[in-house]
């Protein structure tokens, strides 16, 4: 009887509390930065598209809802010629951007993605890729890469010699 | 045997074998980058350190490479020792001090021994903050890509290319830490194996160009177990899928049969599979339009098949079930080989030699422990080049077994290198031009190939006298002759080498006879027969008639209606025989995978599957029947099995309508029950209702990925995969994970070890059988011997005629096989058509050096450049083998030779 009462007491009194529901769409949510909403992919200093197609996120991704192709420019640079996020499987646990070595693929704090037709929230590439660095600014993962590509030659990367001149013999 | 104790526990192990194979038997991690199970060991990466002690009570131990130890009684080591962990993983942090931070676009990335042994040794950070050294890169071809930065020095490479597949322009340049493999400059890598290097590299330097084009990791492809289809050996390989497109072939080990290692045909051959060339849909000719869907062709067949009699001309490119079923569609009178009466009448003296009972026939790992070599009629690099591999084993081998004598043992490859130097065991080759192998061989002998016959017969004579022996044979022939049969008669275990390339009898006759003197009952002769395409022997051994016949039987009106199964017959006979064959006609209806000659002229052309997208047997020149398995359901659904098509028209002509057709039967049991002589094809590999704990095996890795998304852009629900009724494998990454049966391995896969040395843990023994048992089913039968009878129908010296010249077919691994040609890679490395004569033609008729020259062969005419060889007899010409549209010749052809007046 008595726990009846008090529970009917603590509730009574919650209205007097401050609220936790706000009125969305008029009122929008707090989200902070690491928020893990919308996946997004992002470009390098240089414009260029961070994204080298290694397949690591598709890879991390639990319910497989990532897909791409690599392919390569002339210069040997690779990029997705495709890459396809079907968000109505997608569970936005981040591991596709934590397995990204370029940071290439962020989640950014945004939800509203509902659609009225499923199909809609299958994002192709050019749904995907913003003209931006995202949360990472100032990274370029061709210039600590070996590989060169038309973004730097052969030893001139970060934390490179250059070339090694096989005819000589000095040490 | 030996009973060893690591980290305290008794194992027993095999004796004479080192530390490092034995502790990868028993089933340890432990890490290794420059030893290789078909290499050896050199100890140059000091990655396999364990703690060696001197007997049970010794607790201090000392740091040895295990790789450079042998195997010895009462051995005590540990692998777990805290001090030996810490060195293997200090290794790794050194070789990785200047390995680039690449994985993300690095080809290796996800089957990377590199990576796999940086996992397991637990080196996870980089405390090393200084530059790291570069290098820069070459071109190395079409098949390879080379990527400096990420050597780590272990020179399994260069082993490879240069000791293992004698290949001369790769090797290692500067110093110390300078260290660069490549080229001296840029340009081809020649050899045929090059393609292996990808494999042979633990991490990212060398890499598969052509799967660059369309790259996929190893986690994300649809593989299933395959069969090499470019050549006659047979070599096992694993395909693998993406997007409904072909994207890699790599080795899978067949302790049997191909090993470690496969040629670049064999893995770089199979673009033709995604070609723009493929007949996409039915065609009927005589409709408009042509294409027309599958109803259309089965209410035309349905009238066109039925109630009449019709000839099937079956391939030995096609899979046994499809030329079975081709066979029960027409009816085994019907059935003829689609191949030239002279080919089929060289099969059936190749398979009645091994039907006598005096020859073995060894397989591809056999031929590797042969002492003494004898080649007639074959340029082996050309026309079985992984056979070419093994060859360069086995004349190593005497010396390496000389160095065993004095106590360097098998596995410690720089010291049985250095002892061995240039020493080889016995080879001879007879054959008109040189060929590669010549460099290995003690004598070679540059003859016509009747000639080559001569020779074979005149050995046979002097190892046996009971043997006919050739009339007026030149007194320097009879000497090499004398020299090759002591040889042969002391070697432990001679090996004999010849084949169909110079479409010669003669030489497999006499090599019949070689094998009857040299043999006896408990020790038979080994004869290696290198065949024309990948099922040829199988097609032999259904006993057909050939092409010529099946020309006489339209001739003779019996039939009008002909279907040619994967055949391009312009390749088969001259194309006059071939024009008239197809005159005859009247419905013509050809099953083909790609347009061609042949199928230009079918009045119904029905596309047909290749080895990714069919399933079926083949049976390989030591008559190993082997099964290969759709690796994926293509897109286009008019790319079905030829037996499957064929077995739906043979129930139109029982009767069945449209709607109750059924799924074949197993035609492999109907086959065998038919024809004893395949009896145990069927058992080539476990049948569709095999599972393992109730399960089938995946096609697919654990890590497959994008399962829910590639195709959502079609249609967000996702389809439910494909089923495969007709083998033990699924469309999906769910199944059975263990190690599955050798026939059925998709994949090499084990956990910590992604990259293909897994291989490993599928062995009973590192270098061994796979477990379970090797893939294949033998159906050469073991026939006692009947008495000795020799064949004594002994061509006479070829003796050039005034004006006529022999033309032989010179085999190109790059070109001359049909659908590898397909392969852009391989079209670069196809020669330019060319006629190859005699020095001492050449200044008879006063050609020069690349002039151009008219080859005329049964009025065709061919206008080729000349090269001129000093060592081809003069009355020859040879051409390269079907190359740039050289086809359509009867072989062995006449020729009459002429400059051209410019």
């Amino acid at each position: 009887m008595i726990s009846l009462l008090r529970t009917m007491a603590l509730t009574f009194l919650h209205m007097f509390r401050k609220r936790e529901t706000i009125q969305y769409p008029e009122e929008k949510v707090v989200l902070h930065p690491r928020w893990r909403g919308r996946i997004v992919l992002t470009r390098d200093p240089d414009m260029g598209e961070r994204c080298v197609g290694c397949y690591l996120c598709a890879a991390a991704c639990p319910v497989d809802c990532i897909s791409l192709q690599a392919t390569e420019d002339e210069h040997g640079r690779r990029y997705p010629a495709f890459f396809r996020i079907n968000f109505s499987r997608c569970i936005f646990c981040g591991y596709c951007e934590e397995a990204c070595p370029t940071y290439a693929i962020q989640l950014i704090p945004d939800f509203e993605m509902a659609e009225y037709n499923r199909q809609n929230l299958v994002y192709e590439k050019e749904d995907l890729l913003i003209d931006g660095q995202g949360k990472y600014p100032g990274y370029n993962y061709y210039k600590v890469a070996g590989l060169a590509i038309g973004v730097k030659e052969k030893g001139e990367g970060d934390n490179e010699d250059p070339p090694i001149d096989i005819h000589s013999l000095l040490p | 045997m030996a009973v060893i104790y690591i980290d305290h526990r008794a194992y027993e192990v095999k004796a004479g074998k080192n530390l490092l194979e034995s502790c990868l038997t028993l089933g340890f991690n432990l890490p290794y980058f420059c030893w290789h199970p078909a290499m050896g060991s050199v100890g140059a990466c000091r990655q396999c350190a364990v703690k060696i002690f001197k007997d049970k009570d010794d607790t201090q131990g000392r740091l040895m490479m295990s790789c450079m130890e042998a195997v010895k009684d009462n051995m005590y080591l540990s692998i777990s020792d805290p001090m030996a962990k810490a060195f293997r993983s200090q290794i790794i942090e050194w070789l990785m001090t200047n390995h680039p931070h690449d994985c993300a676009v690095c080809d290796e990335g996800g089957s990377c021994h590199l990576q796999d042994m940086t996992v397991m040794t637990g080196h996870a950070y980089r405390r090393f903050q200084y530059p790291k050294r570069t290098y820069k890169n070459q071109y190395l071809g079409p098949f390879i890509n080379h990527e400096m930065n990420r050597c780590i020095q272990c020179y399994r490479c260069v082993r490879f290319y240069k000791d293992y597949a004698g290949g001369k322009d790769l090797d290692a340049f500067a110093a110390h830490d300078h260290i660069y493999f490549g080229r001296a400059n840029d340009g081809v890598l020649e050899n045929e194996f090059s393609g292996n290097l990808a494999e042979v590299c633990p991490t990212g330097v060398f890499t598969d160009k052509s799967l660059k084009e369309h790259y996929t990791r190893k986690w994300d492809m649809t593989m299933a177990p395959s069969i090499c289809q470019h050549c006659s050996l047979g070599c096992n390989i694993i395909a693998g899928e993406r997007y409904g497109e072909l994207r890699q072939i790599t080795n899978r080990y067949n302790g049997e049969v191909n090993g470690y290692f496969i040629c670049d045909k064999g893995r770089f051959g199979y673009e033709f599979v995604n070609s723009m060339n493929r007949i996409q849909q039915p065609i009927i000719r005589s409709k408009i339009p042509e294409a027309v869907d599958k109803n259309t062709l089965y209410n035309h067949l349905k009238a066109a098949i039925s109630n009449r009699n019709i000839i099937g001309i079956g391939s030995p490119r096609a899979s046994l079930e499809s030329n079975f079923a081709l066979m029960q569609l027409v009816g085994k009178e019907n059935f003829y080989q689609g191949i030239s009466e002279r080919d089929a009448q060289l099969m059936q003296t190749i398979l009645h030699t091994i039907n006598s009972g005096h020859v073995h026939t060894p397989s591809l790992k056999e031929t590797e422990s042969a002492d003494a070599i004898f080649i007639l009629g074959e340029d082996l690099t050309n026309a079985a080049p992984l056979l070419a591999l093994t060859v360069r084993q086995a004349v190593q081998r005497r010396p390496f077994e000389k160095a065993q004598e004095i106590g360097i043992p098998s596995w410690h490859d720089a010291a049985r290198r250095e002892f061995a130097q240039e020493k080889k065991g016995p080879l001879f080759i007879a054959y008109p031009t040189k060929t590669k192998l010549d460099a290995l061989a003690d004598n070679c002998q540059h003859l016509s190939p009747d000639d080559i016959a001569r020779l074979g017969f005149a050995i046979a004579n002097l190892l046996n006298d009971t043997a006919p022996a050739p009339q007026e044979i030149d007194e320097d022939v009879l000497k090499i002759a004398q020299h090759i049969a002591n040889t042969l008669k002391r070697a432990e275990k001679p090996l004999i080498i010849c084949g169909t390339s110079l479409h010669n009898e003669a030489i497999l006759k006499a090599v019949a006879n070689i094998a009857v003197s040299l043999g006896s009952e408990d020790k038979k002769a080994s004869v290696f027969y290198v065949v024309e395409e990948c099922n040829s022997m199988g097609l032999a051994m259904m006993q057909a008639p050939s092409l010529e016949q099946a020309r006489a039987a339209l001739k003779m009106k019996e039939a009008n209606t002909v279907i040619i199964l994967e055949n391009d017959l312009y390749r088969r006979d001259a194309k006059a025989t071939i024009d008239h064959l197809f005159e005859q006609c009247g419905e013509l209806i050809v099953l083909d995978h790609l347009h061609n000659a042949t199928s230009n002229q079918a009045t119904v052309l029905i596309p047909a599957a290749t080895f990714a997208e069919a399933a079926g047997t083949l049976v390989n020149n030591e008559g190993r029947a082997q099964c290969f398995f759709q690796v994926f359901r293509p897109k286009n659904e008019n790319f079905r099995e030829s037996w499957r098509w064929l077995d739906e028209f043979r129930q139109f002509k029982k009767g069945a309508s449209l709607e109750d057709l059924n799924e074949p039967g197993d035609l492999m049991a109907e086959l065998v029950t038919l024809m004893p002589q395949f009896k145990g094809a069927e058992e080539a590999a476990p049948s569709a209702d095999f599972r393992i704990a109730g399960q089938k095996i995946p096609r697919e890795p654990h890590r497959y990925s994008g399962r829910t998304a590639m195709l959502a852009n079609i249609q967000v629900s996702e389809p439910k995969p494909p089923e495969d009724s007709d083998s033990p494998l699924s469309y999906t990454m769910e199944g059975y994970r263990g190690i599955p049966p050798a026939p059925l391995t998709p994949f090499f896969w084990s956990p910590g070890w992604n990259s293909v040395q897994s291989v490993n843990k599928y062995q009973e023994e590192i270098g061994g059988a796979i477990r379970g048992g090797d893939t294949g089913k033998r159906l050469f039968q073991k026939v006692s011997a009947v008495e000795k009878i020799f064949f004594d129908d002994i061509p006479t010296a070829y003796q050039a005629l005034p004006g006529e010249w022999l033309v032989i077919p010179l085999q190109h691994i790059f070109g001359s096989e049909e659908l590898s040609i397909y392969t852009h890679g391989i079209a670069e490395r196809t020669p330019h058509p060319y006629a190859v004569i005699s020095r001492q033609d050449a200044e008879d008729l006063n050609i020069n050096e690349n002039q151009s020259i008219r080859v005329t062969i049964a009025e065709q005419d061919y206008e080729l450049p000349a090269t001129i060889r000093n060592e081809l007899p003069s009355g020859l010409v040879g051409i390269p083998d079907h190359v740039s549209g050289l086809s359509g010749i009867s072989w062995p052809a006449k020729g009459i030779l002429k400059t051209i007046a410019s």
